[in-house]
């Protein structure tokens, strides 16, 4: 390569890259700052934000057996719903992928669909099957004689996640969807050429090599159910708080921005390690045989 | 030829309805002759969706969600394909860690993005305008945009823009009629997807808008905070229609497996 | 007497027939190969023998039993696939223990016997490694000590070198035949290579289109072709358009200015096959004038154009001087060097 050439593609990429590295350090990077300054600031009810450091939020935070009970009940609704999206998306997927050509797409197109429809609109079909004690959801389990007496489903736990769950579905399949593809075709005929059953086959064979995908799968919804807002707000009602939607009520209902900043931070920052180190540890798990 | 037990199919069509039930119930409710939530056994009516008429603040959201959408997904392309560009093409040192900031927005919750935008346009005394909301939703979708023009350039044969640049074409001209023709359907498909995002957006999008500035999901939530009754279902269900049109226009022009496999990477 | 036996065995997915009208007796140990292009049927007549599709039409009988009725794990069948196949998830020996773990093999013997068979196979040492981090001809032996180690009625071989690089599947190739013949096992390979299938197979079954062309060793169906895709299909050939000429006597086989004495049974019109490399100059025979000459090391290959159109000769490179390009020349070649067909298009 010549000089100039050379020059030319040591320069290259930063002058493609320059704007939109500007546009993130200047619309991306600084608010992310100001929030974290911002949650070390005092705030009164009257005299407002008040630009000093101190540690007053963290500390209530910290001491407030209030927030503890709010962020283990995010993460809660969040591992469950993540536990209900693997026990049946998972085989869910593997369902779809056995499936011949046309009901095949028919079907993913279905499942998948819903990612693209809006999360409000999704929400509001679940409050409506919910609807209260005599909602459709109650009438049909006892007509079916699997429950004597309705269960609530609205501003409960139970029906977050089972709301959630159903939002979330669509990534779950997806990520297990993809590791199948990966699979090689004749895999299975393989094990039962070797005299394996059908259900050694997806004990032995299938399940440890989905096993990348469920997990890849199960980051994805844990994370987004963590700091899911629309559904829990719809579903849980005001009551049932969770981390966004009470970071959203010190905003714009008390306006304590400090604090629903400090509660923010905390969110953002209990994600990023638990998606970065679960992404490692996966990432060391399979390293040997999935390169 | 299906190769499902029985067992699998009672699951599968278990699992269909229930992925199904809350979108067609809502659109079901729409149709409700009566006064109050219901399902329309009583023969079907358009009462709901011509009540919209006299709510003008959907109709505005509407086309408030629709020029948002549309105009950050282009504002997003045209950071995203010189980036994309320079990622694919190029080892250069910080590399990684660039392509890393510039997928960051699919990992940091939307809450979050919401309370750093609020705070950082109250402060630029932008707070509830219309720019401020282009410039979030311009971060917001910047990773879709950037991963399926980033996928198509990639996977671009390089050896055609040496062709071309043999044959004299340079710079500007180079990118005009080589490039940008083979990369397009990348591009496209991405300003659909994050078309989408933007017009899906609520988390982040209910921190920052103001009234005149709402955008169809969040005047939406707000309604559904307050009460819950048919109007917001045929209002679900207009955007429940809309949305279908889009993806059968997507998946004719574009094949809906390739937009989909783009999305469902969030938070990798 | 029959090992493995194909009786009329037919395929057809909807309205189209696969493979029709299959019958073939393969003798214990034998090596037969399914020859044949894309889509001719192979693979598929190979998978209604592992099991994985049922034939429409026809059985297939093992030492008598009938196969199709027992189902593909318990048909104690060896397959090699195309991809391997092989267990990313599970190191070589796990893979090659997978099968005898299935017969409930003690542990001990399972341990032994996949140590033999990973010797046998050359890989001796990779006991640990994981597929992934293994080459290509590596996954190949590991998938071939899978499919021996729980020694397999039949061995079925599903195109299982086309993954490999031409050095390596020469290699491959002599292995696979030596091993084969060690351990004796009744193989049936799959292939689209006519030169794996003759450096391979005891017999070799050429198919087209879901039928068979011709059964028969390497030399018969090379030098004794049934048909005009056998002749096509098994490496260059002529085909010269000729006559049985009955106005004199005796009877001659009359192509261009090429004359023989016409052999029993045909009449009319006729094809002549000679091999590229039963063709010589001389001084009598078909009139030709050659057209390029290529140098290839140890032979030297003439394309002509003759008096029954276009010819390629291949001769020996013996140091001997060779008629250069624009040379009239005559093509001849000795009557049991050809092959000769009624011809269908007249």
């Amino acid at each position: 390569m010549s000089m100039a050439a050379e020059e030319r593609s040591l320069r290259a990429p930063w002058v493609l890259t320059a704007p939109a590295l500007m546009l993130f350090v200047g619309v991306l990077l600084i608010p992310l700052a100001m929030t974290v300054m911002l949650s070390f600031h005092d705030w009164g009810q009257y005299k407002g934000i008040e630009p000093v450091f101190i540690l007053k939020n963290w500390h209530e935070i910290a001491t407030d057996p209030y927030y503890a009970e709010m962020f283990w009940r995010t993460f809660r609704i969040a591992i469950l719903t993540t536990l209900l999206t693997a026990l049946l998306g998972a085989p869910e997927a593997y369902i779809l992928n056995r499936m011949s050509g046309r009901w095949k797409s028919f079907f993913l197109l279905v499942i998948l669909g819903p990612l693209l429809i809006s999360v409000v609109a999704r929400t509001l079909g679940w409050a409506l099957l919910f609807g209260g004690n005599n909602g459709l959801v109650n009438k049909l389990l006892m007509s079916l004689g699997l429950i004597g007496s309705p269960i609530p489903f609205m501003f409960t736990e139970t029906g977050v996640v089972i709301a959630l769950a159903h939002v979330m579905m669509p990534f779950m399949v997806l990520s297990v969807w993809a590791a199948l593809q990966r699979l090689d075709p004749q895999i299975e005929n393989a094990a039962m050429s070797l005299g394996a059953g059908p259900a050694t086959i997806i004990r032995r064979i299938i399940m440890p090599q989905i096993m990348p995908g469920v997990l890849s799968g199960a980051i994805i919804v844990f994370s987004l159910s963590a700091s899911a807002f629309a559904t829990p707000a719809i579903i849980g009602g005001r009551r049932l708080k969770v981390a966004a939607t009470l970071a959203y009520d010190e905003f714009l209902n008390t306006l304590n921005w400090p604090l629903g900043a400090a509660v923010a931070t905390l969110l953002l920052v209990a994600l990023v390690l638990i998606v970065v180190g679960s992404n490692a540890l996966i990432e060391r798990r399979y390293a040997e045989v999935f390169r | 030829m299906s190769r499902n037990g029985p067992l699998a199919l009672i699951f599968h069509t278990v699992f269909v309805i229930v992925m199904v039930a809350p979108i067609l119930v809502v659109c079901l409710v729409a149709f409700t002759p009566e006064g109050y939530l219901s399902l329309p056994t009583n023969g079907f009516s358009l009462r709901w969706f011509r009540t919209i008429a006299n709510y003008p603040e959907f109709i505005h959201a509407f086309w408030v969600s629709l020029g948002l959408g549309a105009l950050s997904s282009l504002v997003a392309l045209l950071f995203a394909v010189p980036a994309a560009l320079a990622i694919a093409r190029y080892r250069f040192r910080g590399r990684d860690v660039l392509a890393a900031l510039f997928l960051s927005p699919l990992m940091i919750p939307h809450v979050v993005l919401g309370i750093a935008f609020l705070r950082f346009f109250t402060s630029a005394g932008l707070g509830g305008s219309f720019a401020a909301l282009i410039v979030a939703h311009v971060i917001i979708v910047f990773p879709f945009a950037l991963r399926l023009t980033l996928a198509a350039a990639t996977g671009m044969d390089r050896t055609v823009e040496m062709a071309a640049v043999s044959l004299g074409a340079g710079g500007w001209t180079l990118f005009r009629r080589v490039t940008l023709p083979l990369i397009l359907p990348g591009v496209i498909s991405g300003w659909a997807l994050a078309f989408i995002q933007s017009f899906d957006d609520l988390t982040m999008t209910v921190f920052l808008a103001a009234p005149g500035t709402e955008t169809l999901p969040v005047r939406m939530f707000l309604y559904i905070q307050d009460n819950i009754d048919p109007l917001v279902t045929s209002v679900s269900a207009c955007v429940i229609a809309i949305t279908m049109a889009a993806l059968i226009l997507l998946d004719r022009f574009y094949g809906l497996d390739r937009v989909l496999a783009g999305k469902g990477d969030t938070g990798r | 007497m029959a090992y493995l036996e194909l009786d009329r065995v037919a395929k057809q997915f909807g309205t189209q027939t696969v493979v029709d009208d299959f019958s073939l007796s393969v003798g214990k140990g034998e090596f037969i190969s399914f020859l044949g292009p894309s889509g001719c049927g192979k693979t598929t007549t190979l998978q209604m023998i592992a099991g994985f599709l049922d034939p429409t039409r026809g059985a297939i009988r093992l030492e008598g039993k009938d196969l199709t009725a027992i189902h593909p794990a318990k048909r104690g069948l060896g397959i090699v696939f195309q991809s391997y196949a092989l267990f990313p998830h599970m190191t070589a020996a796990e893979n090659v223990a997978f099968g005898l773990e299935m017969r409930g093999v003690p542990r001990n013997e399972r341990a032994e016997r996949v140590r033999a068979a990973l010797a046998m196979v050359g890989l001796a040492g990779y006991e640990d490694r994981h597929p992934r981090r293994m080459s290509g001809g590596q996954q190949q032996r590991v998938a071939l000590a899978r499919a021996l180690v729980i020694k397999p009625s039949v061995l079925l071989l599903d195109e299982p070198l086309s993954n490999l690089d031409a050095k390596l599947r020469e290699e491959m190739q002599i292995e696979l035949r030596q091993i084969q013949r060690t351990v004796g096992t009744t193989t049936i390979l799959v292939t689209h290579d006519q030169n794996e299938a003759m450096s391979l197979s005891d017999r070799i079954v050429v198919m087209s289109q879901g039928k068979i062309e011709q059964i028969g060793t390497p030399q018969q169906t090379y030098e004794k072709p049934a048909s005009a895709f056998v002749s096509q299909f098994l490496g260059k050939t002529n085909d010269f358009a000729g006559t049985i000429d009955r106005t004199v006597a005796p009877t001659q086989l009359v192509a261009g200015s090429w004359r023989a004495p016409a052999p029993a049974g045909l009449g009319g019109p006729v094809t002549v096959s000679v091999r590229p490399e039963r063709i010589g100059f001389g001084d009598t025979g078909l009139g030709a004038k050659i057209i390029t000459r290529i140098f290839q090391g140890n032979h030297w290959l003439f394309q002509c154009d003759s008096e029954c159109g276009p010819a390629i000769v291949i001769r020996q490179n013996d140091g001997k001087a060779q008629p250069a390009e624009g040379d009239a020349v005559r093509l001849t070649w000795r009557a049991e060097d050809m092959s000769v067909r009624a011809r269908a298009d007249a």
